[in-house]
Parts: structure tokens; C-alpha cells; sequence
């Protein structure tokens, strides 16, 4: 017996291509513009949506049944408050240099729509195990978009990757700045960040034209 | 040499009908028809000809720009030469500009700059044209041309043709290709250029050839040669020193002035100017409106100063309290309303539109360059940002049209009440 059933792995693999929450229903735009100029920023990004939104979406959906659709807003809010703290704190403890880069960003993670959403449409109507693997799949599919910008961002605008110098060193000019390459300073702005996402739709629309919307 | 011709011709021709249907048919087209009038005629129902097509209309402004890139192949050599021998005292157009050694520099320099940009940009072309089945569309002769007359001289190539190829993409062919576009896709260029690599396309060292080089060889040790810098009229405003500025207003005017390629020569692009809308391509309605921003602008700066609300102190004196009127003649606020304001696709297209659009290129222009040092250029941004608002300002100005009407008719005809399909088709027919 399989550990996922077929309905169970397609919650996890839909969110990494045909229903991207980025890609496909773009969602979490501001943090995907804001916090992928490095691919380290992006992974530890990553990683805590995937904290936040899997811990977040199997507590939702045990409580659903207790918790009053008046205020269920509220109840979301302070349950994904509680998991961004969590992780904000954690980064402040063992990787305080990079707390500081994604600053505000992390505590935005409360306003993620992409959170919020998957609270609303999935957890609040599903039982906690298949909210949990929802909660991963689209946090991964959002992970990976902000890895792929990240990566071409980082590379392209500042010659890195992880930090570690890829194309030689732009001051001392050596490897490919010798030949006098130059660091894109267009990809370290935000504005990059939507070009890149914006290419990632067409080259995945025009891969599968069934995403593409009528008119 | 006709038989020769003919067989070239007729081979092309062959070609084009062998690869009629296949994949490479838009590039065998757009060769055949570039180079010679199509062989076709339309065979069934009624047609108007006209005489400006897309291509006449395309050629025309490459018409109006030839003397800029001429001149601007002249300058490229006069300043790198005045930068290192120092401006001549008694200068002479025969003696001191129109040389051979001048030339020569804008031969090496310049054409290099034209030829990528065109190569490059027409490759993408071709390769849309060719994935997407449609004709080559002739929406880069323009551009092509004016992407070299918009950056600093020293631009590397390769800098030149990835611009390029993310203006033709992104700026354009995202868009549906030519006459979709939002943006100018020449500006769309200039603007990756310059937020990509800002060491190359603003300071003191990029409008004259060699003054980067130089700069580089004293940072390196080298005592041999001595800086040459070749400040804008802009930069050198923008730092507010008070000292006496080396170009008079004359240079400025004629255009013997440092700065990007082809932005200098307010003369000749005035002629271009009215060139182009004594052949009606280009909008007199945008190019005097966005005259009249600018002046507008510059007048409030020149008041400001004159109230002594700004005095000598402050960093934006320098700006300010330049005369209103020379704004058009230095940088490329010129060459900006002329050719890049006045394009039929991303522009205003209603009258009223076209008023509004250019006076508010004009506005921020000078705006843009008193209020922000960093951007002595304000020009592109100004234009990038109208083309934005374009399709809004045009859309409230039919909007306007419909109401005025609409109360025009209601006044004139009283509408039947209890009908409303009658109504609707009143208001139909209105708009």
C-alpha cells in the first residue's frame, strides 16, 4: 500500500505546476518581489511558509469544527500570528544577519495571502492529515518560484550564489569579469523580480495552453 | 548589372514560394518586400491604397534621423579630440568639426552601436516572427535607429545587445509585436540600461570616448596620460559649483556639446521635427505641447528662485535657476519630444489626449532633472511614464466626448420614457 493515495499526492504535486499559487493564481506577489534578490533570503523564506502554512492548516482544520464562522478571521490570524512569531524569533536566535535581511518580511508572512487562502478554501473543510499535505504542497509551490527567482536574480545581479562567488570576483576582475562582464544592476531591484516571475508564466503557459484564461 | 539584379530578385522570389507554407516563409517575406515591391496583388473585393504604410511611415522618421546620426558621428570625434587637445579657440565648423579624424571616431564608435542594435533587435524579430507564423513586423527600423543615438558612446557592445534583446522582448513582443506595445521599446532599452549598469551610463566619464578608458589607466597607475572628463551640461548644473559653464548657449544649440550619441543637436532635430510633421507622421499637438510643459515647469523653477525661496546654498540651485528655456536645448529633452514622445503607438492617440499627454512629458521632464540630481535625465522616465498613462488619459477623453454628447442630445430631443430599448439605441448610435 502506497503512503499516499493518488488524491493525496495530487495535494502535494498540483501546487508545484498547474495550480501554482504564484504562477497560477497570484497570490504572495509582494513577498516573491521583495525578499529574492538573494537565494538565501529565498530558501529560509521558503522553508518558513512551510513551517507556517503546514503547522497552520492542521491546526485550522482540527479546530474547525469548534471555531464560529463569525470569527473565524480572527481565529486565523492569531493561530498563523503565533506561527510567524515562532519562526521570527527562531531566526532571531540561530541566524540573526539574515532576520535582519528578510526584516519585515517574516512578520508579513502573517498577511501572506496564500496562507489565509488555503485556511479559508481547504482547512476549514478537510480533515487535518490532507489539510497538512495541501498546507505543504502550496507552500512548496510557492518555495519554488521564489527559489527559481531567487536563483537568476542572485546569479545574474550580484554574480553569486549562497553568498559564494560564481562568475569570479567584480572588484579584483577576475574570471569572467576580465573578459568585462558586469553585474546586472536591474536584477537586485524589485521591479526584476516581477520580469522573472512574469517569465516564468509564459514559458508555463506556453507549455501547457490549457492555463491560458479565456479572452 | 540589371540581369544580375533580376536573378537575385527572381531567386528570392523562387524561395519565397518554396517556403510558402513552411516555417521560414516570414523571413523569406520580409526579405522580398524589404528589398523589392511585393509581386502580389489582391484579387477580390475593393481596396484603398495608401502611400504611408507602415514601411513609408517607418522610413520617414529614419529619414528625419539621418542628419542626427551624421552629425552625432562628427561630434563623437570633436569631443573625444577637445577632451584631450582642449576646444578649439577660434572654432571653425570646416576646420575643427567636419574632419576626417572626427569621422573616423564615429565611424568606429558609432556604427558599431547601430549595427548590434539592429542586428540583434531584428534577429529577435525574426525569430518571434518565424515561432509565431506571422509577417516580420518593420516596427524595429525605428527603434534599431534610435538606440544608438540614445546611449552614452562607450556603451559596451554586449551591454548594447542584451538591452536589446529584453527591450524587443519584454517591451514589445510580450505585447503582441509591434503596435501593441505599451512602452517604447527604445526607452524600454535605455531605461535597462540604465538601472542595469549605471556605472556605464551616468557621471562624467562615459559622454565622450575615452574618458572611461582613461580614467581606468590613472586609477591603474599609468602617468602618462591625463584625465579627461566630459561633463553634460545637466551634470555639471547639477552639482551647483557656481562656476562659469565651458559651452556657451550657442554649442548647445548647434549641438557641440557632450552627451549621449545623437541627443545633442537641438538644430537638427528641430529640423527632423519639422520634417516629420510637414509629412504628417509625427503629432505637432504632442511636440508643442510637450514644448510648452517644459517651459511651464521651468518658468515655475526660475519664479521660485527669483522669490528667493531657493538661494545659492541649496543643491537644487544650480537646476533651478537655469533659464527656462535653455532646458530644451541641453540633454535629450529635445530629441526625447521629437522622436521618442511623439510615437503613434505608445502616445496619446485623441486630440484633446495628445494635449495633456505632451504637456506632462514636458512638466516631469524638467521636473525630474531639477528634483533629482541621480537622474540628470529625466526624460525617458518622464516619456516612459506618460506612455503608461496614455491609454487612461485617452480613455476620460472619450469618456468626455460620450457625456457632452449624450447631454447635448438629451437637450436637443426629449427621450421617450417609457422606452427604454429606444433609449438605448439613441445611446448607442451617440457613441
Amino acid at each position: 500500500m502506497a503512503l499516499l493515495s493518488k488524491k493525496d499526492t495530487n495535494l502535494i504535486l498540483d501546487p508545484l505546476a498547474d495550480n501554482n499559487p504564484i504562477t497560477i493564481q497570484v497570490l504572495g506577489i509582494c513577498s516573491a518581489l521583495a525578499i529574492t534578490a538573494e537565494l538565501k533570503a529565498s530558501v529560509v523564506m521558503a522553508l518558513a511558509v512551510i513551517f507556517v502554512l503546514g503547522l497552520g492548516n492542521v491546526v485550522i482544520s482540527l479546530m474547525r469544527n469548534i471555531i464560529p464562522s463569525k470569527i473565524r478571521i480572527i481565529v486565523q490570524l492569531i493561530v498563523v500570528a503565533t506561527l510567524v512569531i515562532i519562526v521570527d524569533q527562531v531566526l532571531k536566535a540561530f541566524a540573526y544577519e539574515l532576520s535582519k535581511t528578510l526584516a519585515v518580511f517574516v512578520g508579513l508572512i502573517i498577511t501572506n495571502c496564500i496562507i489565509m487562502g488555503r485556511f479559508e478554501a481547504f482547512a476549514l473543510g478537510n480533515g487535518p492529515w490532507r489539510s497538512f499535505l495541501d498546507g505543504i504542497g502550496n507552500a512548496l509551490g510557492y518555495g519554488v518560484i521564489l527559489v527559481i527567482v531567487g536563483f537568476f536574480r542572485e546569479l545574474l545581479g550580484s554574480g553569486t550564489l549562497f553568498g559564494y562567488p560564481v562568475f569570479g570576483d567584480p572588484i579584483a576582475k577576475t574570471g569572467l569579469y576580465s573578459t568585462g562582464y558586469e553585474n546586472n544592476g536591474f536584477m537586485i531591484i524589485p521591479p526584476a523580480a516581477l520580469i522573472v516571475v512574469g517569465i516564468i508564466i509564459w514559458v508555463q503557459r506556453s507549455r501547457n495552453p490549457d492555463l491560458v484564461e479565456e479572452n | 548589372m540589371s540581369d544580375k539584379r533580376l536573378t537575385f530578385k527572381k531567386r528570392l522570389h523562387i524561395l519565397k514560394h518554396r517556403y510558402r507554407d513552411k516555417k521560414m516563409a516570414p523571413a523569406f517575406n520580409a526579405f522580398h518586400t524589404f528589398l523589392f515591391s511585393p509581386d502580389e496583388t489582391t484579387h477580390n473585393g475593393s481596396h484603398v491604397r495608401a502611400v504611408d504604410d507602415l514601411k513609408r511611415t517607418m522610413n520617414t522618421v529614419i529619414m528625419a534621423l539621418v542628419p542626427v546620426l551624421i552629425f552625432s558621428m562628427f561630434n563623437a570625434g570633436y569631443q573625444h579630440y577637445s577632451a584631450i587637445n582642449g576646444f578649439p579657440q577660434e572654432f571653425s565648423v570646416t576646420e575643427h568639426f567636419l574632419t576626417w579624424d572626427n569621422f573616423w571616431i564615429g565611424v568606429v564608435k558609432v556604427l558599431p552601436l547601430l549595427v548590434i542594435s539592429y542586428g540583434v533587435g531584428l534577429l529577435v524579430e525574426f525569430i518571434f516572427a518565424v515561432i509565431k507564423g506571422h509577417e516580420v513586423e518593420e516596427g524595429y527600423l525605428v527603434t534599431g535607429m534610435l538606440v544608438p543615438l540614445i546611449v552614452p558612446i562607450d556603451t559596451p557592445l554586449w551591454m548594447l545587445a542584451v538591452a536589446v534583446v529584453f527591450g524587443v522582448v519584454i517591451g514589445k513582443e510580450v505585447f503582441g509585436g509591434t503596435g501593441m506595445n505599451i512602452l517604447n521599446p527604445a526607452l524600454t532599452i535605455r531605461a535597462f540600461l540604465f538601472f542595469a549598469y549605471p556605472t556605464w551610463m551616468s557621471g562624467d566619464k562615459v559622454w565622450v570616448h575615452g574618458a572611461r578608458e582613461r580614467a581606468d589607466q590613472i586609477a591603474e597607475g599609468a602617468t602618462n596620460v591625463d584625465a579627461i572628463s566630459g561633463e553634460t551640461v545637466l551634470g555639471f548644473l547639477a552639482q551647483n559649483k557656481g562656476a562659469e559653464m565651458s559651452y556657451s548657449t550657442w554649442d548647445a544649440f548647434w549641438g557641440f556639446i557632450p552627451g549621449s550619441v545623437g541627443e545633442t543637436p537641438t538644430f537638427l532635430i528641430l529640423l527632423g521635427g519639422l520634417f516629420l510633421i510637414f509629412s504628417k507622421i509625427a503629432s505637432w499637438r504632442i511636440m508643442l505641447s510637450a514644448v510648452l510643459g517644459s517651459l511651464f515647469m521651468g518658468l515655475i523653477f526660475n519664479q521660485v528662485v527669483e522669490m528667493g525661496w531657493i538661494t545659492e546654498t541649496s543643491k537644487f540651485y544650480g537646476l533651478m535657476s537655469y533659464e527656462f528655456w535653455k532646458h530644451l536645448l541641453v540633454g535629450g529633452l529635445a530629441f526625447g519630444i521629437v522622436y521618442m514622445a511623439t510615437d503613434p503607438v505608445t502616445g496619446a492617440q485623441t486630440n484633446r489626449g495628445k494635449w495633456i499627454y505632451g504637456f506632462l512629458i514636458g512638466f516631469m521632464s524638467v521636473m525630474i532633472r531639477v528634483f533629482n540630481p541621480a537622474y540628470p535625465e529625466g526624460v525617458f522616465l518622464a516619456i516612459l511614464l506618460m506612455n503608461v498613462f496614455a491609454p487612461t488619459i485617452d480613455h476620460y477623453v472619450v469618456r468626455g466626448n460620450i457625456k457632452r454628447r449624450m447631454k447635448r442630445l438629451k437637450n436637443a430631443v426629449v427621450l421617450p420614457k417609457d422606452s427604454d430599448q429606444e433609449a438605448k439605441e439613441l445611446k448607442a448610435e451617440t457613441v
